[in-house]
């Protein structure tokens, strides 16, 4: 568990003062994959800095399990931080080193004996598939399979906490899906807590669970990505889950589809997770004596199942019992837009 | 017909003149490699931002090092000549030139030095942070590895000026191949002898420049 209580971080820049941080209160439970996203300039960068110290906090107070990270010494810090791992958004791997002596390098950090480093470091690079590159430089590697070396990095002295700073960022879409497959086999396979940091919702929506949306240095919403996704309340979140769904337009649509589809029910459908509605539509057409006309949707998936709204036309004998049958699903929100 | 053409070169002086050319240069490369590093480190770590940020330090530093390379090199050797009677026992022969070569060229190689590490990546400094290193750790395996190439291109053109100022030492009775030009070419009007010395010169700094140009290529794996 990793909690966050009244954290501040001002930057003093001539005479002018910039809260980049302030006053932030976060809980991370453990095994979770929180994901904060926010528009540059935010404060989500300088938040994940402050996490393990590498920026220093103007107040408050950061716990990782018993360990309250805020009031260490600079010494047991640096011996704290080798439970932290990091990856960032460029890398930052050292070009001077091969793969194997790249991730080999926080072992030598934390002491770790030459053969158990050896035989550790084969793990790890099998771990990430990386295997037959040991003895390769970072020059030689594709940005994915850098990110790679940096997640073994990161993973080396079996860490509690992974913090991801834009770490796919700089990758192109295929890429980013695979790292945060991987991502997300690491967080299932080891049981470690990430915090990720991006500005880009389908990331979020990929391999989170929970998602804090920050803007000027707060976080303004807070919750499970679904219910964020569902109900955005801000109108910075709006704006992010529009980058899912596509700008929201359906009420100018409305009084067109209403003109146009005047037999039968109008329905919207909104789809909440859990994933036994996958089969609701079909369900739907094979119980009752109905045709179903989608007219207008969007579904995509989420960790915890699908989210997204369906427009459709119901049109046959049973449209009652069809749309009570729809009702009865707790997974579903239903509104009639128009009943003939 | 070499003869005809250098009437006044011989080869076992210009031997002789070769090796205390190289020696100066070798031993004072060294040192002003040990010393412009540890210059060049100073200056660095304690500059604005960084490890050891101290004002006094850094300023202290920076002032030694522009002084003693705004001094000219020729004036540089007449006022340490105090200090090499003291530390070498006497003011002729190559040892005589190491103190000046070396207090020369160290801090021009500094100024190389704090430059090749500013251009050290800051993000992978803040990784090996991130994983909790410690400063030393940083230093020797980050921030000194990560310059190697740098560190040793700038050692490449410190050791080509410093052939110059072996030359220059020469002509005051340092020995090398300056001295021989200035001793046995100049002064006798044996214009062969300065010829001759001059194409060695200029074969020792080439022979120099690829040495350094191949270790640099070959420890880049950027």
């Amino acid at each position: 568990m990793i909690s966050i209580e009244g954290l501040k971080k001002i930057f003093s820049l001539e005479k002018k003062d910039i809260v980049a941080v302030d006053n932030l209160n976060l809980n991370v439970a453990d095994g979770d994959i929180y994901g904060v996203i926010g528009y540059s300039g935010a404060g989500k960068s300088t938040f994940v800095r402050l996490i393990n110290r590498l920026e220093e906090p103007t107040s408050g107070t950061i716990k990782i399990g018993d360990q309250v990270i805020t009031s260490l010494s600079k010494k047991d810090l640096r011996v704290a931080r080798q439970d932290i791992g990091m990856i960032f958004q460029h890398f930052n791997l050292l070009w001077s080193r091969t793969v194997a002596e790249n991730i080999e390098f926080p072992l030598e950090i934390s002491g770790v004996e030459k053969s158990d480093r050896k035989k550790r470091v084969l793990e790890l690079i099998e771990l990430v598939g990386l295997a037959g590159k040991e003895n390769a430089y970072p020059a030689q590697l594709s940005g994915g399979q850098k990110q790679r070396v940096g997640i073994a990095r990161a993973l080396a002295n079996s860490p509690k906490v992974l913090l991801c700073d834009e770490a796919t960022s700089a990758l192109d879409p295929e890429t980013t899906n695979q790292i945060l497959r991987l991502l997300q086999d690491i967080n299932e396979k080891l049981g470690l807590t990430i915090i990720l940091i991006t500005h880009e919702m389908h990331v979020i929506r990929k391999i989170c669970n929970r998602v804090a949306v920050m803007e000027q240095g707060k976080v303004v919403e807070e919750g499970t990505v679904l219910d964020v996704f569902t109900r955005p309340k801000q109108p910075v979140t709006q704006k992010f889950v529009e980058q899912l769904t596509g700008p929201d337009e359906e009420e100018e649509d409305m009084t067109e589809l209403k003109e146009r589809y005047q037999e039968g029910a109008l329905l919207r459908i909104q789809f909440l997770g859990e994933s036994a509605n996958q089969t609701v539509i079909s369900q739907l057409v094979k119980n009752f004596d109905i045709h179903v006309n989608i007219l207008q949707g969007k579904i995509t998936q989420t960790q915890v199942g699908s989210y997204g709204t369906l427009i459709v036309q119901l049109i046959g004998n049973q449209q009652k019992e069809a749309m009570q049958y729809l009702e009865e699903q707790d997974v579903i929100e239903l509104e009639v837009i128009q009943h003939a | 017909m070499l003869e005809e053409l250098f009437p006044n070169v011989t080869i076992e002086d210009l031997v002789e003149a070769s090796q205390e050319t190289l020696y100066m240069t070798i031993i004072a490369l060294v040192g002003t490699a040990i010393i412009g590093l540890l210059l060049g480190l100073l200056l660095f770590l304690t500059s604005k931002g960084n490890f050891w940020e101290n004002r006094l330090i850094n300023f202290v530093v920076a002032t030694f090092v522009n002084v003693f390379r705004a001094v000219p090199f020729i004036i540089l050797i007449l006022l340490l000549f105090p200090f090499t009677d003291f530390v070498v026992g006497t003011l002729r022969g190559p040892n005589a030139a190491l103190p000046a070569l070396i207090l020369g060229s160290a801090p021009f190689y500094a100024r190389l030095v704090e430059i090749a590490l500013k251009e050290v990546d800051k993000g992978v400094v803040e990784a090996a942070k991130a994983m909790g290193a410690k400063a030393s750790t940083i230093i020797f395996k980050v921030l000194l590895p990560e310059s190697k190439p740098a560190l040793v291109s700038g050692l490449t053109v410190t050791a080509i000026a410093l052939i110059g100022y072996t030359a220059m030492a020469g002509a005051i009775g340092a020995g090398g191949l300056g001295n021989h030009a200035y001793y046995f070419g100049f002064q006798r009007k044996s214009w062969d002898v300065v010829f001759v010395s001059t194409v060695i010169i200029v074969i020792i700094v080439f022979i120099f420049q690829f040495i350094g140009d191949a270790i640099t290529r070959k420890i880049d794996k950027r």
